[in-house]
């Protein structure tokens, strides 16, 4: 397979590369949606993401990728009994699901080539298995057909995934960081998929001539050189994997002080967010951010540095009020800062 | 324009899977032809040249089972699409204008990646599909265009107008190319060239980095093509003429007015966080950025000689290549691409319809209303049959022939379209009025009639004197639509802007309620009362103008007839304000105004 575009040379875009880094160390954020205009990148940052991100420990030739400690796949279930399972280092997997995908390929089937010589029954894990304990990047999200979408939906809440075919019932795990890029004027998501997302970042090209300098000069190095540029950067990219490690660590420790609960709850009343979903994600990415940036707990700073991501995309249409929802998140920021603390 | 037909023609030769493709808007004409038949002779002989129909499916497009080899085989044997087998070549896709979004985006994800990433019908591969694209656009006016997703994609842009000049400006050889493509990992960049690409297209106002990437590739390909290992600036002026010139959305500012309007102020960058020092770096340190920059050209230490002077040169280039009028037609397109995100067809399309075109077919029960697809239930299911049947007696007498279980259905997916109404807005004005208004209702009467058909509703709004008033709401009923229309009398002033008003506000209600208003506004253009209710030409008809703005805002399709004797300017000059089609009619009956309404309602 062809090199990635390095994490670290994606010029700018910082907020999207916050919300892919923070996911990282806290998968239970929920997934990433990365709306915005064309040729910005989105993609480009998302196939970087599996070379950043640290090997996991999973159970050896396992097809689910199982945790070691936790394996409750149909295969490590039958395999094991009682025993400990033999364990290796893999990468974590980012799994591509092309528009056109059909749906046996998502969820799994029937293993079509032993049906046919073999006359036997095994099933063959779908792209939902393989992304299990890892990623699942949708490209071009809204165009996704509603059948599938309907499905995903189902999984990414439940995190298991069920396939009843030829008189065969599997249940595996599948949990997943679901990100989805596409470009609004493609049509808009339906509201419970935006939900699944945890963070959603919009992105714009970049406005001055030297980070667009620098956008085609490093494009333009890459394409020349593909094996050189990408061992340039390694060592930025290491960076990252290494802070995301030790946020890792961290974010166990990261306290949450009761001021800070008290914003949070404060700032998804003004703005009126459907549900607590909203409350907790904001909390999660701010934590995830405090153990990022090597702090003790969770400030109004961090709460309002990711506040617009984990926000935005719950806002309810406000019919009178013909704002962007990011501008909206902003004002009722700024109103809560000026605010007099109770 | 010859030249740089034949300009581009080479330079997508040089670097086909770098540069993406063309777009060639053309008309199906010789001129056509001939650059399809250019661009094959300066491709390689060997490398595929694919034609690719519009309504190629998932299987045939990606690739997927094939079921005949598969069943015969006793293995599964897969069906390369023809992406995947035009792998190191050229495909043209014809009739791209009418591309829905979900097939751009399978093409615009294949010429980013260079691959096919298969996941269908239990195959699991990655097929390596390097491809340059020429999408043939034969839209006819601006809202048929190819697909912007697509569009964004592909490095050259090119209009021919189907006049065939021969023997004009510089052409090239297969040899040429060829000589061309094995120098082009040599070429060297200066990074001043690459800011003098950027700046020429922030000034025109090109948002994408795509366009300044391209462009790049094509100072490339240039340089490559006249034999020279670095890039230089008359390679840097050919990539900004044919890469970012038909891309302009704006007029570089005149250098006096430079200063008060910094470009792209909207688009600034975002904020830097509250408190960057804390916040580990995703920026790589400068030092890091310096080497990239030394390993890119050797003169970047050196202090680029009066690099901004070259930026305006290319600039300079880009901007005459911009055809007079290409911008104000590229607004009008951005505004209908707006109102219809899948170019071409005219309703807005309602998702889980049970009837209408079918599109395919998906895995499901038929429920709710939804049919079964006999034909993909039995493809499903016959993979099976071997499995299926070995636990039966075998040549049981009782045994079916083809076993098919819940699991195999498959029902049909439709595609429909929304509901049309169609407004008529009929001047009424004693202007106007007498002979005209019985063509009118006897148009709405002939649309009525076929309604039931196209599953269209008719609305008709009158004015005369100082009102407007809407005579028939949304309806279907042709006995309320005659009823209502007969008792319409005319005479009196003429309130254009009040009645242009009260269609946009209808416009806007029919929108709402998810269907697609048309509006057919029939008058001679002629106000002469004001949206105050005096009477005067001057307000009266700058007053219409502003309403044709506004009601152009709403972004829908408005068909003007100019209903006059003689055909007269203040009509069309409102048509253009208003972003409608003009059409004369002076000696038309209700029949011939039938049938152009139905011309630009009846798209799809």
């Amino acid at each position: 397979m062809a090199l990635n575009f390095p994490f670290s040379a994606i010029v700018g875009q910082d907020d999207m590369k916050l919300a892919i880094v923070l996911t990282a160390i806290d998968p239970t954020i929920g997934g990433v949606l990365v709306f915005g205009d064309r040729g910005t990148g989105k993609s480009t940052a998302v196939r970087a993401l599996a070379a950043l991100l640290p090997k996991m420990r999973a159970v050896k030739g396992c097809r689910y990728g199982c945790d070691p400690d936790a394996a409750r796949c149909p295969d490590c279930l039958a395999a094991a009994r009682g025993k400990a399972h033999a364990s290796e280092l893999v990468g974590v997997p980012v799994v591509d699901l092309p528009l056109g995908a059909t749906e046996d390929r998502v969820v799994g089937a029937l293993d079509l080539e032993r049906a046919l010589s073999q006359g036997v029954k095994a099933f063959e894990p779908g792209l939902l298995a393989r992304a299990n304990r890892g990623y699942l990047y949708i490209d071009e999200v809204n165009l996704l057909e509603d059948h599938l979408v309907d499905l995903l939906i189902d999984v990414a809440a439940s995190g298991e995934n069920v396939v009843e075919r030829e008189g065969l019932s599997v249940r595996h795990p599948a949990r997943f960081v679901l990100i989805g890029s596409g470009n609004p004027e493609e049509g808009e998501l339906r509201p419970q998929l935006l939900d699944r997302f945890g963070l959603s970042v919009e992105v714009k090209t970049p406005g001055t001539l030297e980070e667009r300098v620098e956008v085609v000069k490093r494009r333009d190095a890459f394409e020349q050189d593909p094996q050189t540029f990408t061992a340039h950067w390694k060592k930025e990219d290491d960076k990252v994997r290494k802070g995301i490690v030790a946020g890792r660590k961290r974010l166990p420790a990261v306290q949450i002080t009761d001021s800070a609960r008290a914003f949070t709850a404060q700032l998804c009343m003004a703005l009126g967010t459907d549900g607590l979903r909203g409350d907790l994600t904001l909390v999660r990415a701010a934590r995830a951010l405090a153990a990022w940036q090597g702090d003790k707990s969770v400030t109004q700073v961090h709460l309002q540095r990711v506040a617009p991501s984990a926000l935005r995309h719950r806002l309810r249409r406000n019919p009178l009020d013909d704002a962007g929802s990011s501008t909206r998140v902003e004002r009722a920021l700024a109103e809560l800062a000026s605010a007099p603390q109770k | 324009m010859q030249g740089d037909a034949a300009t581009i023609a080479a330079l997508f030769a040089v670097d086909p899977v770098g540069l993406g493709g063309v777009a060639l808007r053309a008309p199906a004409c010789a001129a056509r032809d001939e650059w399809l038949t250019l661009l094959r002779t300066l491709l390689p002989s060997e490398s595929p040249f694919r034609r690719v129909p519009l309504n190629t499916g998932d299987t045939a497009l990606l690739g997927g089972l094939d079921l005949g080899a598969t069943l015969q085989a006793g293995r599964p044997v897969a069906l390369q699409g023809v992406l995947a087998q035009a792998d190191g070549g050229v495909l043209v896709l014809a009739m791209a204008e009418r591309l829905t979004a979900g097939a751009a985006a399978r093409f615009g994800s294949v010429l980013d990646s260079g691959h096919v990433l298969l996941q269908r019908d239990g195959l699991d591969r990655v097929l390596a599909a390097r491809v340059g694209l020429v999408a043939l656009d034969e839209g006819a006016d601006a809202d048929e265009q190819l697909p912007a997703s697509l569009a964004e994609r592909l490095a050259f842009h090119l209009r021919l107008d189907g006049q065939v000049k021969d023997e004009e400006g510089p052409h090239w050889t297969a040899d040429e190319v060829q000589e061309a493509r094995l120098r082009l990992g040599r070429v060297q960049m200066a990074q001043e060239s690459v800011q003098a690409l950027c700046s020429a297209a922030l000034a025109l106002g090109i948002d994408s980095m795509r366009a300044s990437l391209f462009a790049a590739r094509a100072a490339r390909a240039a340089a490559a093509l006249a034999g020279s290992d670095t890039v230089e600036e008359e390679h840097i002026a050919v990539a900004a003429r044919v890469v970012l010139a038909p891309r302009a959305t704006r007029l570089p500012p005149s250098p006096e007015q430079q200063e008060p309007e910094p470009p792209q102020e909207e688009a600034s960058p975002p904020e830097p966080a509250e408190n960057p020092a804390s916040e580990p770096p995703l920026e790589p340190e400068k030092d890091a950025q310096d080497e990239t920059k030394n390993e890119d050209g050797d003169d970047a230490d050196v202090p680029p000689p009066e690099p901004l002077e070259m930026a305006e040169r290319v600039l300079e280039a880009a901007q005459a290549a911009i055809p007079a009028g290409l911008l104000a037609s590229l607004k009008i397109g951005a505004l209908q691409r707006a109102k219809s995100p899948t170019s071409g067809s005219a309703g807005a399309e309602q998702k889980n319809a049970l009837r209408g075109r079918p599109v395919g077919a998906r895995k499901g029960e038929p429920r709710a209303g939804q049919r079964i697809n006999v034909l993909e239930t039995l493809r499903a299911a016959a993979p099976w049959q071997k499995l299926r049947r070995s636990p039966l007696a075998p040549a049981s007498a009782m045994a079916p022939r083809i076993v098919v279980r819940k699991e195999d259905f498959h029902v049909t997916r439709f595609r429909q379209l929304g509901q049309t109404t169609t407004l008529f807005v009929v001047d009424a004005s004693g202007s106007s009025a007498l002979n005209r208004l019985a063509e009118a209702k006897g148009a709405v009467e002939l649309l009525l009639a076929d309604c039931y058909v196209r599953r269209d509703s008719v609305a008709v709004l009158a004015f005369r004197g100082k009102v407007a008033e809407v005579l028939l709401a949304p309806t279907r009923s042709l006995v309320r639509a005659k009823r209502s229309l007969a008792g319409l009398p005319g005479g009196g002033g003429t309130p254009l802007a009040t009645a242009i008003d009260a269609a946009a506000a209808l416009a806007g209600h029919i929108k709402r309620k998810g269907q697609t208003p048309i509006v057919v506004l029939l008058t001679d253009g002629k106000a002469n009362i004001a949206r105050n209710g005096h009477a005067g030409r001057g307000p009266a008809a700058s007053d219409a103008l502003a309403a044709a703005a506004q009601l152009r805002s709403i972004g829908v399709s408005v068909l003007l007839v100019d209903t006059s004797p003689q055909p007269q300017n203040s009509a069309a000059q409102l048509a253009a304000a208003m972003g409608a089609q003009y059409l004369a009619l002076p000696y038309g009956g209700a029949q011939s105004l039938n049938q152009a309404v139905r011309a630009v309602a009846g798209r799809y």
